[in-house]
């Protein structure tokens, strides 16, 4: 099963093994990873399951649909690593894949 | 201070079909919500947008399923509070006083809350300093434009929004426009006029920009813009005004004392009731074993609160359940005619 990173803002790392399909937000919902509140429940309708991806991943992963961009326009302090983590489907290619979570999501 | 029998919290679909159901049994309600319009998320996040499972309705889009759920509770002539949020709720006697941050008052037998995630808020700068010059400087919306003529103005945003008061305000401000990437995501026809204003030297733009820092004592003196490339950009603002769309926040109902599970209010699913008398909650907001978050769900526990609210209502009276296709009583509610 893919490995999943989840880093808090406090620095704190857990490390989870996510079934493939499901979304990097699901992972963390499901492993009550806290920070990523996910308010829409993956509608891509809120920003609040925000992540930073680590810098090797960012090409690695799946390009941004058609709205992503928009919707992380309204994110807690975008950046160019950030994503929807709703809209990041877990797969045996992101095996090993980190992201960390911001101060807060609103 | 106005009496009735139930009060919802929340005008979404679920609240608005829980006005239905409190109809047809013959009790009195009005719904308080925090947006300036009826149909909580789906009019907020996805008004466009279709859904697909609502039963005996193949497709229909947020707005559709609004309009539709407002057409059926017409005849109850229901009141809305809206741009009103909740502050207090105490209990005095068998009563529910309410208090809402207007002041309006409520006397009710039971309260019914239908909150989704919570009311929807304007996100904010997370800058420092920032919520200092909140409400004077530093603004999430506007209520008189006059303030800003003559004045320098510094709107950050993309959307449609943050476009439209650019161009609006640009005929007697001066307009900065600052955008965290170089694509906006409004309406062409506005972006095309943006652009224009930036050509005619009538608005100064910004991407790839973010609000760093704010300066000034009493009032706000400068401001500074980061860009991406790590420059900064010192700025003299009269305003700063952020159009970040909104954010869902439980805000006041955290206070009320009621068993809280992350972010989600526990119910018994005989009534939907939380662990106060006369209170419960359904849609979203509330959650049980087994608890699907679809709006489907949320009608079915709006109309088993409603039968909950009853007995608050009328504790003389015994409810009885009868069929909308049989019952004459409540075709009259309905105000069908035969």
């Amino acid at each position: 099963m893919p490995k999943i990173t989840y880093i808090e803002n406090g620095g704190n790392s857990q490390t989870i093994d996510v079934t493939s399909g499901l979304s990097v937000m699901e992972g963390a919902v499901q492993n009550d990873i806290p920070g990523i509140d996910a308010d829409c429940g993956g509608g891509m309708a809120c920003a609040t399951c925000h992540v930073y991806v680590k810098e090797e991943w960012l090409d690695r992963l799946p390009k941004k649909e058609d709205g992503e961009e928009d919707m992380l326009d309204m994110a807690y302090e975008p950046n160019k690593f950030s994503r929807l983590s709703c809209q990041v489907l877990v797969s045996d290619e992101l095996d090993g894949l980190v992201v960390s979570i911001p101060l807060k999501q609103g | 201070m106005i009496k009735t029998d139930t009060l919802i919290i929340g005008a979404g679909p679920v609240g608005l079909f829980c006005v239905h159901q409190l109809g047809i049994i013959g009790l009195k309600c009005e719904v308080v919500d925090n947006l300036d319009k009826i149909g909580g998320q789906c009019i907020e996040l996805y008004p466009d947008k279709p859904i697909y499972d609502i039963p005996a309705v193949p497709e229909c889009t947020g707005e559709e399923l609004t309009n539709n759920l407002i057409k059926q509770i017409k005849t109850f002539k229901t009141k809305f509070h809206l741009n009103e949020r909740v502050e207090e709720i105490k209990k005095v006697e068998k009563k529910w006083h309410i208090k809402t941050n207007k002041g309006t008052e409520f006397e009710v037998s039971s309260i019914i809350i239908a909150a989704g995630v919570g009311s929807f808020e304007p996100r904010k700068f997370s800058t420092r300093d920032a919520d200092k010059y909140e409400g004077k400087q530093i603004l999430y919306s506007i209520k008189d434009k006059k303030i800003f003529k003559e004045k320098t103005v510094t709107i950050f945003g993309g959307g449609d929004s943050a476009l439209d008061w650019a161009i609006e305000l640009s005929n007697t401000s001066k307009v900065i426009l600052v955008h965290r990437r170089d694509e906006f995501r409004g309406m062409q026809a506005s972006i095309d006029k943006v652009n224009q204003l930036k050509e005619e030297g009538k608005i100064e733009v910004y991407t790839k920009s973010q609000l760093s820092s704010v300066q000034g004592k009493e009032k706000i003196e400068n401001i500074n813009i980061k860009n991406d490339d790590e420059s900064i950009k010192k700025v003299k603002t009269d305003y700063v005004l952020g159009f970040f769309g909104l954010i869902m926040k439980l805000g006041p109902i955290t206070e009320w004392d009621l068993n809280l599970d992350k972010k989600t209010i526990p119910v018994n699913t005989e009534n939907f009731e939380t662990n106060k008398e006369g209170i419960f909650a359904i849609g979203d907001i509330c959650t049980y074993p087994g608890k699907l978050k679809l709006i489907l769900s949320g009608f079915h526990e709006g109309a088993l609160a409603a039968r909950g609210c009853f007995k608050y209502a009328k504790p003389d009276e015994k409810y009885r359940f009868e069929f909308t296709t049989s019952s004459k009583t409540v075709k009259g509610r309905l105000g069908v005619k035969e």
